[in-house]
């Protein structure tokens, strides 16, 4: 049979993740008052992750990144609901959320809020269930 | 003047779009079917940036991102089906 060469799938897959990368943690952040948040954020995170199991195979892809995908999931779910109990301990209604803000050295004024957390287990809990079922969709065959 | 230009232009990419459909579904084999569709994410990215020019707004940029990414990833795994017949293999044989 004929050996197919993959060389420029993968070379290219090499540059192309990291933009995709950059691309999702970008989305995740401008999730506050442009198009973004956690959601779009994990699904463009997945996206990454399939392009290398597409370029490479599911053997070296669990020795690079050993993840149990099934257990981020979990983990961005359980991150949810912990902030969404912590408005609870400041007597709050649930999933209340609070912002702060402060001013950095040469950078200006910068807002935290706990929606950020929030997003961040909506993006993991995304992340786990898109790639645990195209894995064990993949499997099967 | 311009709007003109542009509006002319987003017409001429929907009737390239119907044509590029066309071939989606009289194509003779599936790799004319799986060009005709990476044809039509190009399409739908050009209008995109067309229309965001259009409105004057910077909002469409990410779906711009978005969806060069997601066509890129479709065409990639078509043509793995079709020179493979699998997509994601358990174990390259080297």
């Amino acid at each position: 049979m004929l050996k197919i060469n993959e060389v420029i799938l993968q070379t290219v897959t090499k540059v192309v993740v990291f933009i995709i990368l950059t691309l999702a943690i970008y989305l995740f952040f401008s999730g506050h008052n442009a198009p973004g948040g956690g959601f779009i954020g994990g699904l463009v995170l997945a996206s990454s992750f399939v392009l290398m199991l597409l370029a490479y195979d599911m053997e070296t892809i669990r020795k690079g990144l050993p993840l149990d995908f099934k257990l981020v999931g979990a983990s961005g779910a359980l991150i949810v609901v912990l902030t969404g109990l912590g408005a609870i301990v400041f007597g709050e209604p649930f999933l209340k959320q609070a912002i702060f803000s402060f001013s950095l050295p040469l950078y200006g004024r910068v807002e935290f809020s706990t929606v950020t957390l929030f997003e961040a287990g909506v993006a993991l809990a995304v992340v786990g269930v898109v790639v645990t079922i195209i894995l064990s969709i993949a499997e099967d065959v | 003047m311009i709007k003109t230009i542009l509006i002319i232009s987003l017409i001429l990419f929907g009737i390239s779009i119907f044509i590029t459909f066309y071939r989606i579904i009289a194509g003779p084999t599936f790799p004319d079917r799986v060009l005709a569709m990476d044809v039509i994410g190009v399409n739908l990215i050009s209008t995109i940036a067309i229309v965001s020019v259009l409105f004057q707004t910077r909002a469409f940029f990410d779906v711009i991102l978005v969806l060069g990414i997601l066509s890129f990833l479709s065409t990639i795994s078509f043509s793995k089906f079709i020179e493979r017949g699998v997509i994601i293999e358990r174990k390259r044989d080297i």
